[in-house]
């Protein structure tokens, strides 16, 4: 799998679906395209034709508003058609704004009220356990999110709980809604903070990099005892420079049909 | 001033500014949403009053308590599910038991959350705190209403939930228009059935009063602007002399309007009511002009609401 173009194809996708409305959490998204392919092309034990498999790896994206670029990818998996995509926050959409698991085939947790989805991955890792599945449970949470205090409650436990089946991402974007991360309420330091957690950590460079992102993966399925927290310093945007420009102002962004078109000719 | 075309969020940046600006005592804390909301020149004006705790908003409401046992007076926004259902403890605890004065702002309520869909679309924020003892919720319906109340929301001393819509409102009152927030509005005189409404809804009301008119039914329209405490003189003179009863919130009908309403009314003198308002059920994403009658909450429904519950009358 060439990880690469596939980033690219899914970065197209995911302005094609935001650019369709004329506005969405396009910043955010963009981040964790990298992780999504690595993750869904290589790691994952899924399968689109069963989209409610037992014992399969899950995802739970916690960052709920990153759902656009998800559904970039279930799309091009096969959980659903393509022509999903153009019904992002239409009328009786199954794609809304933020994850929704009883819309979208494919999605594994309903996110959206930041920090809750954090829980719900370790109650996933947790229950995992307990039936003895040996299922994977990837969760990614965002930098602004971890501001919220339910994201260290869970951390706390998972450490505590030996959950070695977590593997956790942060997008370390450095931006949120309101400015940078470290203007706002400074998250650092991440890594140890989350070794102090009791959390196997690895730290990345360059989180929109797949190939470090594979290796790191590949690790983190080796931990012993503990959950793992890959830190992806990614960049808010990444891929079409006028966005990534844009700074944290590209949260939720409008995108005209002539700013689609030029960040679809950048992707080719 | 032209407030026909402001937004309210803007409207109440200007007036938190002027108050801001007077009284040092006033704070602002925000949590990571005072750009959407129109605040972020606020934080660059008074840069020790007016922060960011980021994404944190349980922590948000206790320093502001922390602070107002100071003597401080702090404003705490964030949009309303995450101003309320998602720290109604701290709401509870730091803020109403421990007597504080704490001014909570909550935007884009119900159905107006629009394209952030069912986790952004409060429908039950003022169900989940109106049991909190002593809380008031206030919901203004335009900006002539929110610029007469700030004074008033400055003055009062307790913890008060605004639910606030974020974009420009539909003018309701004119400048003269004399507000008292423990008093709700008689926006029209009728005698055929009391419509009392809230925020958006009012001036739904409004158009449903106009096409009742046609059909000869004089409709007494009411704004509960407060909620809580509820206007139970106003509401029950008006309903005395009607005989019916409809309501229409941006809220779930359970825990809300329709409901502070009916408890006031069965507790003195009960007549027919009927409900316009989100149903029990959760929101989902989509413009207001799909949602409305999604959620069959359009002028339209409101006469529907009208003619039935003037069948039930006795
Ligand atoms: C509990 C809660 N509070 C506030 C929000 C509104 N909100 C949505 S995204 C966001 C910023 C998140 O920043 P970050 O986690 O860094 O996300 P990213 O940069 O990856 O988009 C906020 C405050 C929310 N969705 N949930
Ligand atoms: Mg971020």
């Amino acid at each position: 799998m060439n990880f690469k173009e596939k980033a690219k194809a899914i970065r197209r996708s995911t302005i094609e679906t935001i650019g369709s409305l004329g506005v969405g959490h396009i910043g955010g998204s963009l981040s964790i395209v990298d992780v999504l392919v690595v993750l869904y092309y290589k790691h994952m034990n899924i399968d689109p034709a069963n989209p409610k498999m037992p014992g399969r790896d899950r995802l739970i994206i916690s960052k709920g508003h990153s759902g656009p670029a998800l559904y970039a990818v279930l799309a091009d998996k096969g959980y659903f058609d393509k022509s999903w995509l153009l019904t992002l926050n239409r009328p009786h959409t199954s794609l809304p704004s933020h994850c929704d698991m009883n819309l979208t085939p494919g999605v594994d947790m309903t996110t959206g009220s930041l920090g809750q989805g954090f829980s719900c991955a370790v109650g996933v890792a947790k229950a995992s356990k307990i039936v003895k599945d040996h299922a994977i449970i990837y969760t990614i949470i965002g930098d602004g999110e971890s501001q919220e205090g339910q994201i260290w409650e869970a951390g706390m436990f998972a450490g505590n709980a030996k959950l070695n089946n977590l593997i956790a991402f942060t997008d370390n974007n450095h931006a949120q809604i309101d400015g940078f991360t470290a203007d706002i309420n400074c998250v650092d330091p991440l890594s140890k903070k989350w070794k102090a957690f009791g959390w196997n950590v690895i730290e990345i460079s360059d989180g929109n990099d797949p190939d470090q992102i594979d290796t790191a993966i590949i690790k983190a399925k080796t931990s012993r005892s503990k959950p793992t927290m890959i830190i992806l310093n990614t960049i808010k945007g990444k891929g079409v420079s006028f966005i990534e420009k844009a700074g944290y102002a590209n949260h939720n962004m409008p995108l005209s049909q002539d700013q689609v078109a030029m960040a679809l000719k950048e992707l080719e | 001033m032209m407030y026909e075309t402001m937004e309210m969020r803007q409207v109440f940046a200007n007036e938190l500014d002027k108050a801001m600006a007077k009284n040092k005592r006033i704070c602002l804390i925000d949590a990571d949403l005072c750009k959407a909301n129109g605040r972020a020149s606020l934080d660059a004006k008074y840069p020790k009053r007016a922060f960011n705790v980021g994404v944190a908003e349980a922590n948000m409401i206790s320093i502001a308590a922390g602070m107002s046992s100071y003597g401080m007076i702090p404003f705490v926004a964030t949009f309303t599910p995450f101003a309320t259902r998602r720290v109604c403890d701290q709401i509870a605890i730091s803020c109403l038991y421990a007597q504080q004065n704490v001014k909570i702002i909550g935007s884009d309520p119900g159905l107006t959350a629009e394209y952030n869909g069912g986790t952004h679309m409060s429908v039950e924020d003022i169900g989940v705190i109106r049991s909190i003892p002593n809380i008031v919720i206030f919901e203004p319906v335009d900006n002539t209403q929110l610029v007469k109340a700030f004074p008033q929301i400055l003055k009062y001393v307790g913890t008060m939930y605004i639910r606030m819509f974020r974009k420009v409102p539909t003018p309701v009152f004119k400048d003269n228009y004399h507000f008292d927030m423990f008093s709700a509005d008689i926006i029209e005189t009728g005698k055929d059935v009391t419509i009392i409404a809230s925020g958006i809804m009012v001036s739904a009301a409004l158009e449903a009063s106009k096409i009742l008119k046609k059909a000869n039914i004089n409709a007494e329209i009411i704004n509960a602007h407060t909620i809580k405490p509820i206007d139970i003189n106003t509401i029950l003179a008006s309903v005395q002399k009607t005989k019916a009863v409809v309501t229409c919130e941006n809220h779930n009908i359970i825990g809300g309007l329709y409901s502070a309403v009916a408890e006031a009314l069965s507790a003195n003198d009960p007549f027919p009511m009927e409900a316009i308002g989100i149903k029990d059920r959760f929101g989902q994403v989509g413009k207001l002009n799909f949602l409305l009658p999604e959620y069959e909450m359009t002028p339209e429904d409101i006469v529907k609401a009208v003619i039935k519950v003037l069948d039930r009358k006795r």
